[in-house]
């Protein structure tokens, strides 16, 4: 832990706590997965609490906590620009280029 | 005490009034991740009660059964240590009886695990892991709030010095139990030194050690806390739940 806060002004219980996002690899799983938040003082609490709320304790599974202010989401506005596969572009296409001759398992 | 019956029924009754006052935590917590921390570790306490409470009634072989022996018992019956009947005060004596409960339960269940008896070996080999966790959580708030704001501080350091004088209860020699609890206590010391040194706070002098749980001589606390409990069973006796 840190030193002793010197801060005496009267904190809100949501700036106590703030929010975490928990991530979850399950013992067989491949990936974690976005699982959920919670409230928690701190990284270490919000890992216990991680561990009560999403995986009631299992053994061998994995945790990621990350504070939500430290996720840059995309905007839904620019979904367009952003995953729009700008299939108008012929050049994206891989039927555009003459395959040459001896080249196989393409 | 005398003898594994004695001794199961008095553990026994240390997870359950364990558990019923932490039960009464529910929906109070600071916060709600704190909420169900708190009743998971009374449903652990709870499931070791049923256990202990069982195995003392088949011990007994007098045809009490878990139930029998938690609601059919009046105060001096019970044999639980003092300090878990104690209230639950606020958010920092909880958290300094918890420590203090944990510290004791977790090498106690570890010793059964190695003890000739094999119904309590194996029942300390599934609450040693619910031990480890409980003393973790506790020892986590203990820091945080000793270690916190000038407030936290003076409430945590309060909540030692309050519960402290009851820890000395719990290792009082039984050189006839499965487990001695007076073997426990260098590693219960180390444990909570450990965490009151990170926590900032000062370990409290040892002088007034109130004792009598284990001989069925309480607080003034534990009979109100089992009117509740046992009221609907007395209302209906022999009735099926």
């Amino acid at each position: 832990m840190s030193e002793r806060s010197e801060r005496t002004d009267r904190l809100s219980v949501t700036e106590h706590s703030p929010l975490w996002e928990v991530f979850v690899r399950a013992r067989r799983g491949l990936s974690h997965t976005h699982v959920g938040s919670l409230h928690a003082p701190d990284a270490e609490l919000a890992l216990r609490n991680a561990r009560d709320l999403y995986t009631r304790r299992q053994e061998g599974v994995s945790i990621w906590v990350v504070p939500a202010a430290a996720i840059t989401a995309s905007s839904p506005d620019e979904k367009d620009a952003f995953f729009d596969p700008a299939a108008d572009k012929v050049y994206r296409h891989p039927t555009f280029y003459d395959v040459p001759d001896g080249v196989s398992h393409l | 005490m005398n003898g594994p019956f004695d001794f199961t029924l008095s553990l026994g009754d240390d997870a359950l009034i364990a558990a019923q006052r932490l039960g009464e935590w529910a929906t109070r917590a600071p916060e709600m991740e704190e909420d169900i921390a708190l009743a998971n570790i009374a449903l652990d306490q709870l499931g070791a009660a049923r256990l202990l409470l069982s195995y003392a009634g088949e011990l007994e072989g007098a045809g009490r059964d878990e139930d029998a022996l938690a609601y059919l018992r009046d105060d001096r019956q019970f044999r639980n240590c003092l300090l878990v009947e104690l209230p639950n005060g606020d958010f920092a004596v909880t958290m300094a009886k918890l420590l203090f409960l944990s510290a004791y339960q977790l090498p106690l269940y570890s010793a059964l695990t190695g003890c000739a008896d094999e119904r309590l070996a194996a029942i300390g080999g599934k609450t040693r892991k619910e031990s480890a966790y409980h003393l973790d959580h506790a020892s986590l708030w203990v820091r945080r709030l000793g270690d916190g704001t000038d407030e936290s501080h003076r409430r945590m350091q309060d909540a030692v010095d309050q519960v402290w004088p009851y820890v000395h209860e719990l290792f009082t020699a039984d050189p006839a139990a499965p487990v001695d609890p007076a073997t426990l206590r260098a590693d219960f010391d180390t444990r909570v030194t450990a965490v009151l040194d990170e926590a900032t706070l000062t370990r409290p002098t040892d002088g007034w050690a109130p004792a009598g749980g284990r001989d069925g001589v309480h607080t003034e606390h534990l009979s109100f806390l089992l009117a509740e409990m046992q009221v609907l069973h007395r209302a209906h006796p022999g009735a099926q739940w």
